[in-house]
Parts: C-alpha cells; structure tokens; sequence
C-alpha cells in the first residue's frame, strides 16, 4: 500500500486550503482578535477531544480526568520556557512527554478497574494533580504561573493538531487500534483471541494523556498564564461533553463537538447568566434525539451520504 | 495434550472447584458435563487462563501453564470460544475472523484458513460484510467458533457451543465441531446438553459442585444409570 493513500493527500490539499483561508482571513483582520482567540481555542479543544475519544471512545474505558494532564502540560511546558528560558518547542516535547509519563504511570493501576470505578478513580486522578500543582510554590500556587510569553499561534495549534487527528486515525487503523476496538467490544473475547489487553488500554491511555499535555502546553502559551482553576473536574467534562455530544468513537464527531461547544460559548460569553442554561437546553435536547451522539460511531466519509438517512432509521 | 492436575479455584470466599483433574490426549473431543454451577465454566476459563488457580497444575505439550496471562497461552495453540457467543459486535464478519488470526503472522495460512472458515460456515461468507451484533444467535456461534479457529488452534476449548439455540441449529453445530475434530484439531467441550456431547465425545467426565464424580468413555456414561437419570431424562 502506498504510504500517502489518495484519501489522505486529499485530506492534506484542504487542510492546506483550510489554512491558507483562515490565515488569510486573520492577515487581512476579517477575523478579529475574538474570534482568533476562538478557533485557536478549538484547535486545542479538538487536540483534547480526539485524544479523549481516543481512550474513551476507541478502547472503551471511561476516563474523566483529562484536565489533569492537560494541567502537567500547560504547566511542565510553562516551566520549560519562563522558568528555564529554553525554546517553546522543546517544552511542546517536554510538555507531551511527562503528560504521557503520567498517564502510563497511573494507567498501569487504574486500568484494572472497569466502568464506573475507572470514572471515579480517573476523576479523583485529575484532582489530585491539581490540588498538587496548587500546593507547589516554585509554579505560582494558588496564584498560577504568570507571565508566559504567547508562543502559540493559529499556525502551531492548527498543524498540531492536524498531526494529531492523523495520528490518531492511523492508529486506529493499525494493529494495536484494531486491538483497542476489539477490547471495547468485548474484553473476555479480546482475551480469548490472545491480545494482550492490559497493554493496549495503558497504550491508549498513554497516548491520549500525552496529546492532553501538547494541548495544554499550546494552552498555556496562548493565555500568558497557567492557573489550576483552569483545570478543574469542570473542565474535564467539558472535554467529555464534546467527545459525547460528537458520538464515542468517532474521530469526526469529536472534532465538531469540539468545534460546535468552542462557537457555542464564544457567541454565548455576551450573555453570560444564559449560557448554562442554553448549554444544557443543548446537551438535553441532544441527548433526547440522538443519545448515540451526532455521528454515532460513523466517521465523515462518502459512505455515509450514500447510505443517507439511514443511521435515523 | 492437556493434563490438569487438583486444580482448586475460588471466587473470592467461594470454593468452586475443589481439586479436579482431567486429561485430553491428542485428537480426541472430550465432554465435560454436569448441570448449572457445577463449575464447568470455571474449569475452561482457568485452563484457558482467565482465571487463576488457587493450587494445582495444568500442563498442556509438555510445558506448565499454570497461572499464564490468556493472551500467552493462545499464542501457544490453546483458544477457548466463551460462553455466550462473544463476538465483537461493532465489527463487520470479516473483521471479526481477522481479529482470530491476531497472534498469526504468516499471512498465506490466514488466508487459507479463512477459507476453510468459509466452507465450513458459508453462511457467514454471505454475511462478510456484515455487522457481527447484527446476526443471529447461531450465526454468531458460528462466527465465534470460526473466529477461535482462525488462530489455528490444537486445542479448541468450547464453552457451551449449544446454549440457545433452536434444536436444528445445535444439531448443525455439533456436525460442525466433529468436523473441526476430524480435521485434526483436539476439543475439550462443555455443555449442558449431555446426550449431544456424548454423542459426538470420545471421552466425558461428569461434573457435580466443583468435584469430578464420574468419568470414562462417552459409551460408558451414556448407558451409566446414574447419568441417564440425573443428566439424560430417564
């Protein structure tokens, strides 16, 4: 099989159109400040969304404490480039490396527990992380870590994340994916046919907690400062709430619930006593109509138009 | 083949087998019967390695197993269909049967077991592309026998290949594990459904609480009175 198939070099030719628009656009100042705040917000809310979906969604295991890693991120990132004055790149690396150290070291235990006690532990996981980075002065404490230079632009969040969602559509793909399928489908069967599925679900982990710290390094460095507030259990759901609002296991349902959440708060932040109340209306109404989520576990694709209206059905 | 030695298996406080031994010689099918929590399941998913024995042994080709994580043991020819027909139900057929081959690497002899797959179970060769939660009860037992075939097992173990399905059906599949046999493969089977499994078995033993109370040829038991009370109507 070639390495670059015809699918993926047309996808790479409108990521490059895509680019070039919305670059162009902020360029000329069509798109203003807000809104370039905005979608390099959901370049990193899409980032954190398929890195979820990745754990939640393909191997099954519900996790909800992907803040925390986005925390290590932002912060480990932040430590790297104010407090050690090394380049932001580096700290990008840095960054998605001890979040994913973190999440192997703790995906190793945890992963034995299944269903609702994975929830809670991962829950009580991204807590504790954060009450810890509150409880170390070196990073700011409770006050957060100031003063980080904006290194993040709409260029790095954008192909970041764009290598990300390959990355992660390949992995499913590969192998090791098909493994982490085979476990959310049914793990005694995934035994029985000789995969190893503690494994592959500490891999799914790993990766997807690795990818929450690239996010929150971008994170960090697009909003000068990293504060544990930022990163609270709240903030964990959010990241939920698009991967389930898109459909678990779907990697394009994950990115316009990720898109769609972003545009629904920025238009709602002008009226702000309002916005839970039609963020929820949102989220109920949804759930009612289609409890699979909006694309199921479907992916985009030319299949899905031909086949129409059939997942209604 | 398999040997297992005064296996004790315990669920928590719960004592469910209390030292039991048996042996599978090579090519043979052998029954292993007795009513609901006599601990036949246990049994299989302790020598497949899903569960850990508290004591005891089980070899299988010479080598001890004995508390081997499951994907190991499979690796070595040893695959167990489980209960309840455990297919991957998001998966089309086709995808199903490759996840079978997942230890394999040689990719001429997973093509030509998916072959033989398919002409002993055409009727999943017409369903290929299909969603595997989408079949029926029996066609997924099929697929989730054909799906163990697929790591080119010696030792098949069955969990209950019968449960719930209609007469002709069970007929049908018992036809296609003496098949299986016949080709070479050794298959320790569990069921409820005594007299089919003695009818196709070389060799049965009679499971009662976590003992082993009766043992010998399926002839033998077959015509046991005690068997034919408890286990064959009379």
């Amino acid at each position: 099989m070639d390495p670059i198939r015809k699918f993926d070099l047309k996808a790479i030719i409108a990521c490059i159109l895509i680019y070039a628009v919305v670059q162009g656009l902020i360029a000329v100042e069509v798109i203003g400040p807000f809104w370039e705040l905005n979608i390099v917000l959901i370049c990193i809310n899409i980032i954190l969304a398929v890195s979820l979906n990745l754990i939640n969604g393909y191997t099954g295991q519900f996790s909800i404490g992907h803040a925390g890693f986005m925390a290590v991120g932002a912060y480990t990132g932040a430590v790297i480039t104010v407090k050690l004055g090394l380049p932001f790149a580096l700290g990008l690396v840095v960054a998605t490396i001890s979040a994913g150290l973190l999440g192997f070291l703790i995906g190793l235990p945890t992963l034995r527990l299944d269903g609702d006690y994975l929830a809670i532990a991962t829950l009580g996981l991204g807590e504790i992380i954060r009450i810890c980075i509150l409880n170390i002065d070196y990073v700011g404490g409770a006050s957060g870590l100031m003063g980080i230079p904006r290194f993040t632009n709409f260029t790095v969040a954008f192909w970041l994340m764009i290598a990300i969602i390959f990355f992660i559509k390949n992995f499913k793909n590969s192998a090791p994916g098909r493994c982490c399928l085979a476990i959310r489908e049914n793990e005694i069967a995934a035994d029985t046919m000789g995969i190893n599925t503690t494994k592959y679900k500490v891999m799914a982990f790993t990766l997807g907690a690795s990818f929450a710290g690239t996010a929150g390094c971008l994170f960090s460095h697009y909003f000068f400062l990293a504060h544990p507030a930022t990163f609270t259990f709240m903030k964990s759901f959010d990241i939920l709430t698009m991967v389930v609002l898109g459909g678990l296991g779907s990697m394009t349902g994950s990115i316009c619930g990720a898109t769609l959440l972003t545009f629904i708060s920025a238009y709602l932040s002008d009226f702000p006593e309002w916005r839970m109340v039609i963020y929820s209306v949102t989220m109920i109404v949804l759930m009612l109509r289609r409890p699979q989520g909006l694309f199921g576990s479907e992916e985009l694709s030319r299949k899905m138009f031909r086949l129409g209206g059939r997942q209604n059905g | 083949m398999l040997q297992v030695k005064d296996i004790n298996v315990y669920y928590g406080a719960i004592h469910a087998i209390k030292g039991i031994s048996l042996e599978v010689s090579d090519g043979e099918i052998v029954a292993l019967i007795g009513s609901n929590g006599a601990g036949k399941s246990t049994t299989l998913r302790t020598i497949s390695g899903l569960m850990k024995p508290k004591s005891g042994r089980i070899i299988y080709d010479d080598q001890d197993i004995t508390g081997r994580p499951a994907h190991k043991i499979v690796s070595m020819g040893l695959c167990q269909v489980p209960e309840g027909r455990r297919v991957f139900a998001n998966m089309t057929v086709l995808e199903n049967l490759e996840m079978g081959a997942y230890t394999r690497k040689d990719k001429d002899g997973i093509a030509q077991d998916m072959k033989k797959v398919f002409e002993s179970f055409p009727r999943l060769l017409e369903r290929k592309e299909q969603l595997a939660g989408t079949l029926s009860g029996g066609e997924q037992q099929m697929l989730a026998m054909g799906r163990a075939l697929m790591s080119k097992p010696k030792l098949l173990l069955m969990d209950e290949p019968s449960m719930g399905l209609a007469p002709l059906l069970v007929k049908e599949i018992f036809n296609i594990i003496k098949e299986i046999n016949a080709s070479g493969t050794t298959i320790l089977l569990v069921e409820q459904n005594a007299n089919m499994a003695l009818s196709i078995a070389d060799k049965a033993y009679v499971l009662e609480t976590g003992r082993i109370t009766l043992s010998g040829t399926a002839k033998e038991l077959a015509s046991s009175e005690a068997v034919r009370k408890a286990y064959l109507g009379g």
